[in-house]
């Protein structure tokens, strides 16, 4: 129980930090706790898999997109410098649906069936089960059959939440095709044409000198 | 992509670590110098314990880098330095500015003024460098200083032309002096070219401006 | 007499114990690799301190402390400081699951655990915030160009690297480590795994950042890359950091490739299997100094060309063949 209410406190505080911080590298490095508490968190549920993956994934290749792509565009520039804060003009909006996903939420966990044999997404029952979750990990953590093993992981992504899977991929896809249409400057010859199109100018330029 | 190059590249490299190695061990093992390196200079003595220096500032005026300051002195009987008329009462070479071209030892009528070899002179300060007649005097108790010919390794013999003249060991021959970048022969006023056959007069004796 | 101590004591000394003799071994790489890497040269390296140098490291180290801690005014205090502990924090993280020999009781490790594969690769995978961090908090432009390199040279040979142990964890269908290396006990994965093999020891050195990948810190383009603006012991944490993620990915090849501490009569004899791990682990070591000693550095876009164009393309096919493999004949 301890361990949880530490991760927990570490989890809204980062959360916290990711917003109110005036420097985006900051936001990031907040961002990057609150990823690294998480995983713990899902450790104590003996979530291995689910915990390694949130790390190899979330911290270890999209988060570090963040820190390339700050660095990349003006790495000095805070949000101050962005213009008059306009936290104060959306609090009061926020609040109300940050209430009702909390109410949404918490509906959701209360009535949650159960999946017999922890279904890795059952991991939501963090609430009333976490005692004994946590008197699980010293049995055998993420041994085959037992609760979070890559085989119970695997099959409930492949069969019970194919679909909800098959669709986020989707939706990464259309995301991916998106960015090659938006940077990759059209048809393969226009994009030659541009490469030629600097070689050819200095010689019109050169000519009035003869 | 050439990967038989790469492991062309790794053979390499896996061999040379078992060849000889080129490091010599520096300041506890000295590498032999070329025999006639330019190092430190050196104020020789005659075999009597006199100086050679005559305080006659050819040097001086040889000296391509403004290094070597002369000031010379009449000796008197009672305070004796040099078998001549004259010795040189200060003589100080700033070992910064000097670029060990040698000139001065060829420009010095009397072998004076040497050469060694030696070249570990590195210090902290800019005036420790700068060194006076205490410093390059060879001390009495010394011997005489070392003559280009008596330098570690000796001359080699194809270059021993010019400094077998130098060496005043050979009375007869007179004394070497530079014209114009040619190593001369001089000998009772007559300028010579050192040739095989023993050396081509140039010019005859001239009188020193405003000659006695 | 072991199982009578409370198991945080135990953990706390092995951690201890593990963390000396990681520190010490990456100091004698270090030294290793400037002896090997004159001998190649034809020179002697360093031989002055102690007998043939031997306390070099003791010097370096004693250097290293007692140089100026410099922050520029230009930097972000707080990341610029964090980040050579996120670099060598990650780096020594790994070694908690990494079995180093087969006791009675259970594999020679801090934790045996069953993601233990995954747990290294999640941990290797937040190096490379030290190093752009880094870059990014020292507020000047050569550290920034090379932790951006850092940071796209990184993510891009991790994937391949990724899809080539991916092979090894079908084929041994354990994500344990101790697991990988009993599943080879009839063969060596090397043998298999051969292209996966390849794949992993190249982008192996892309992501410990050494010769010839090294773009991160070219030093004839970027200076010093990421960690310009770093001196005395913060520079050394990132030194430290950098040669204790070589020995990682040495320890991960000899685990998933060529049989961890198994060898001739080593089932029974755990110490026997620590020498064969250690001279294994030591073999890959003196390869990369060994590439390091041969290599010119890559152009960049040529870096990232052969990444993608080249090593994830071979990685997927490895891995699909190996699926379709497994998936038929296990």
């Amino acid at each position: 129980m301890a361990v949880f209410v530490i991760l927990a406190v570490a989890l809204i505080a980062s959360a916290v930090g990711v917003i109110s911080a005036k420097n985006p590298v900051h936001s990031v490095v907040a961002l990057l706790t609150n990823f690294a508490a998480l995983a713990v968190l899902y450790l104590t549920l003996s979530g291995e898999f689910l915990a390694m993956i949130q790390m190899i994934v979330y911290s270890g290749a999209i988060l570090i997109l963040f820190v390339f792509v700050i660095a990349l565009l003006g790495a000095g520039t805070s949000v101050g410098d962005l213009g008059p804060n306009r936290l104060a003009k959306v609090m009061t909006p926020a609040v109300i649906v940050g209430a009702l996903a909390l109410v949404v939420l918490g509906y959701a966990l209360l009535h949650a069936q159960n999946p017999s044999g922890g279904g890795m997404l059952g991991a939501a029952t963090i609430l009333p089960g976490s005692q004994s979750q946590i008197a699980a990990v010293t049995i055998m953590p993420g041994a085959d059959g037992a609760f979070g093993s890559i085989a119970d992981f695997g099959r409930a992504l492949f069969t019970t939440y194919l679909l909800p899977f098959e669709l986020t991929a989707f939706v990464l896809l259309i995301a991916v095709i998106g960015v090659v249409v938006l940077a990759g400057g059209g048809a393969p010859e226009r994009r030659k044409a541009a490469i030629r199109e600097p070689i050819a100018k200095p010689k019109r330029r050169m000519e009035p000198t003869r | 992509m050439n990967i038989i190059a790469i492991f062309k590249g790794l053979a390499t490299t896996f061999g040379y670590m078992f060849r000889r190695k080129a490091t010599i061990d520096y300041p506890f093992v000295k590498r032999a110098h070329a025999s006639r390196f330019h190092g430190l200079h050196e104020l020789r003595r005659y075999e009597d314990g006199m100086e050679r220096c005559i305080g006659c500032e050819l040097c001086q005026i040889a000296c391509p880098a403004n290094a070597i300051t002369v000031i010379g002195a009449e000796n008197t009987p009672e305070d004796r330095h040099s078998p001549g008329e004259r010795y040189a009462f200060r003589y100080e070479i700033d070992e910064l500015r000097c670029i060990f071209c040698g000139m001065c030892e060829e420009a010095c009528p009397t072998d004076a003024i040497t050469l060694t070899p030696r070249f570990e002179m590195a210090n902290y300060t800019r005036n420790s460098l700068i060194y006076d007649k205490s410093k390059l005097l060879v001390p009495a108790e010394y011997g005489v200083g070392e003559a280009p010919h008596e330098r570690p390794g000796g001359l080699p013999a194809d270059l021993g032309e010019v400094a077998r003249i130098k060496s005043t060991m050979e009375p007869e021959r007179g004394y070497l002096a530079t014209w114009r970048g040619i190593d001369i022969l001089t000998s009772e006023g007559k300028t010579y070219m050192p040739t095989p056959a023993g050396g081509e007069l140039v010019r005859e004796p001239e009188k020193l401006k405003g000659g006695e | 007499m072991i199982e009578a101590l409370p198991l945080w004591l135990l953990v706390a000394i092995k951690s201890l114990v593990l963390l000396i003799i990681v520190i010490t071994l990456f100091a004698y790489t270090m030294l290793a690799e400037r002896k090997v890497l004159a001998y190649m040269q034809l020179r002697v390296g360093p031989n002055k301190v102690g007998p043939w140098g031997l306390l070099q490291p003791a010097a370096d180290a004693l250097k290293m402390i007692f140089k100026e801690d410099l922050t520029p005014s230009s930097a972000d205090p707080l990341i610029y400081r964090l980040a050579p502990f996120i670099a060598v924090f990650t780096a020594l993280l790994a070694y908690a699951v990494i079995p180093f020999s087969q006791g009675e009781h259970g594999p020679w490790s801090i934790a045996n655990v069953n993601a233990g594969i995954l747990f290294v690769f999640a941990i290797t995978s937040m190096g490379v915030y030290g190093i752009s961090l880094a870059g990014w908090a020292s507020g000047s432009k050569y550290p920034l160009l090379g932790s951006v390199r850092a940071t796209a040279q990184m993510i891009s040979y991790e994937l391949a690297m990724t899809m080539s142990v991916i092979g090894v964890i079908l084929q041994a269908s354990t994500t344990s480590l101790s697991g990988i290396v009993e599943a080879q006990s009839r063969m060596w994965f090397i043998v298999p795994q051969f292209l996966g093999f390849l794949i992993y020891i190249i982008t192996a050195v892309a992501e410990t950042n050494r010769v010839p990948f090294d773009l991160v810190e070219a030093e004839s383009e970027l200076v010093a890359g990421f960690h310009t603006e770093y001196s005395g012991l913060r520079f050394g944490l990132f030194f430290i950091a950098e040669y204790i993620n070589m020995i990682t990915v040495s320890c991960l090849a000899t685990l998933l490739f060529l049989g961890g501490w198994s060898g001739p009569g080593s089932s029974g004899h755990p110490l026997l299997g620590l020498l064969y791990f250690v001279i294994k682990v030591f073999a890959f070591l003196f390869f990369y100094i060994w590439l390091r000693g041969t290599l010119p550095r890559l152009r960049y876009d040529r870096l990232m060309a052969f990444g993608w164009k080249v090593l994830l393309p071979l990685a997927t096919l490895n891995l699909l063949v190996t699926a379709i493999v497994v998936a038929l004949w296990y």
